[in-house]
């Protein structure tokens, strides 16, 4: 156990209304997708809107753009649970059932001091930092990760860049 | 050792049958069963197992059998199973890798993902229709793991699944895998659509080191 856990941003430009039959099997499948997240080794917390389970009510950047963010112990905890569980995968796979393609990074990972929680305002703009820069230690993805610094985090460097 | 040395140490029928049915197996194979499955007797076979573990085609580790601990339980047994490690060797020099993963983000930056599972469906099917136009008479499930032989995917028959104990597409896999799954999932898919293997269902099922699609007998098959 290290000073550090994993934060992960994840954002989706809705290809139809939450409502309509196009995101049907979205919806349909979003709780039990949810239930084996929170059930995972190294899951640790994951962000839920006011009213209710999952995250779909927030919409920081407009009504088209869904968020989903998630704090785990490892980087390889959290590669476990997005690509090695079977209904996971799934929706990956039909993700452009349900997402438009974007061109800049959907998916942003950083390092947190244990026990923080991050907010949105900070998530996004560790992905503007990721689209700006490309990955780094401060903002980066599976494909090209960064390990957690070596230092013990100090109280109060949860936020810098 | 080169790449060309760790491609020639296959270079023995016996042998490549052992480093096969090692790699097919889904846990760690001792020298008596290797030799049982090769046909051949314990010592040889233990040499081989060795020269391919030398070559770093198979991983060597030594435990004792199961309910067996302590003093006087015996010395542990040496067991192999397949190496994670990839070699490749192209005469003249190909690199077909790098050229797909620059086409495997194309696909995913322009949302190319739904095109791609139906090329690969149509493909699984092109291979299915050729296998089942081979062996008219040959059982639908037979016919289904020999394809998936031909493809690389080392199926392994596990009750009431195929397990596929190779990803032919692993690195790339590796890297975009919702692509890349999607991409295998389709191509099975068209197979078992063109094999008229209709009690047969492919799904994602995840497991370390398997590929990540899974054959099972289904009474309820989607197309």
């Amino acid at each position: 156990m290290t000073g550090w856990q994993l934060a992960q941003l994840n954002v989706g430009v809705l290809q139809a209304p939450l409502d309509s039959p196009q995101l049907e099997d979205f919806i349909a499948n979003l709780e039990q997708v949810n239930a084996i997240a929170d059930g995972s080794p190294g899951f640790v917390w994951r962000l839920r809107d006011a009213g209710g389970n999952n995250a779909t009510g927030l919409r920081p950047r407009g009504p088209d753009l869904l968020v989903n963010m998630s704090v785990w112990e490892t980087l390889e905890s959290l590669r476990a649970f997005v690509y090695r569980t079977g209904p996971h995968l799934d929706m990956l796979r039909r993700r452009r059932e349900f997402f438009r393609p974007l061109d800049d990074a959907h998916q942003v990972l950083w390092w947190i001091p244990r026990g923080h929680i991050p907010d949105l305002d900070e998530a996004l703009s560790r992905l503007d930092l990721l689209r700006r820069d490309g990955p780094g230690p401060a903002a980066f993805t599976f494909r090209e990760p960064y390990p957690p610094p070596v230092m013990t985090p100090a109280a109060g460097t949860a936020r810098e860049l | 050792m080169t790449e060309i040395s760790v491609i020639a140490a296959l270079d023995d029928p016996v042998r490549f049958r052992l480093y096969d049915y090692v790699c097919r197996q889904d846990h760690e194979v001792g020298r008596d069963e290797a030799a049982a499955s090769v046909g051949i007797q314990r010592g040889t076979a233990a040499s081989h197992l060795d020269k391919l573990a030398a070559a770093g085609l198979l991983n060597v580790t030594f435990r004792r059998p199961a309910g067996r601990s302590g003093p006087g339980a015996g010395r542990p047994a040496k067991l192999y199973c397949r190496s994670d490690a990839e070699h490749q060797v192209s005469v003249p020099p190909r690199d077909y890798r790098a050229a797909a993963e620059i086409l495997a983000e194309v696909a995913e930056v322009t949302g190319a993902e739904p095109a791609v599972q139906r090329v690969a469906r149509r493909r699984g099917s092109q291979i299915g229709r050729a296998a089942r136009a081979a062996n008219p008479a040959a059982g639908a499930a037979d016919l289904v793991a020999a394809c998936l032989a031909a493809q690389g995917y080392q199926p392994c028959v596990d009750g009431p699944v195929i397990r596929l104990r190779n990803c032919p597409f692993h690195v790339l896999a590796d890297q975009h895998p919702p692509l890349i799954c999607g991409m295998n999932l389709a191509l099975v898919q068209g197979l078992l659509e063109a094999a008229a293997a209709s009690g047969l269902a492919a799904r994602l099922d995840p497991q370390p080191g398997d590929c990540c699609v899974v054959v099972e007998r289904s009474k309820d098959v989607r197309a």
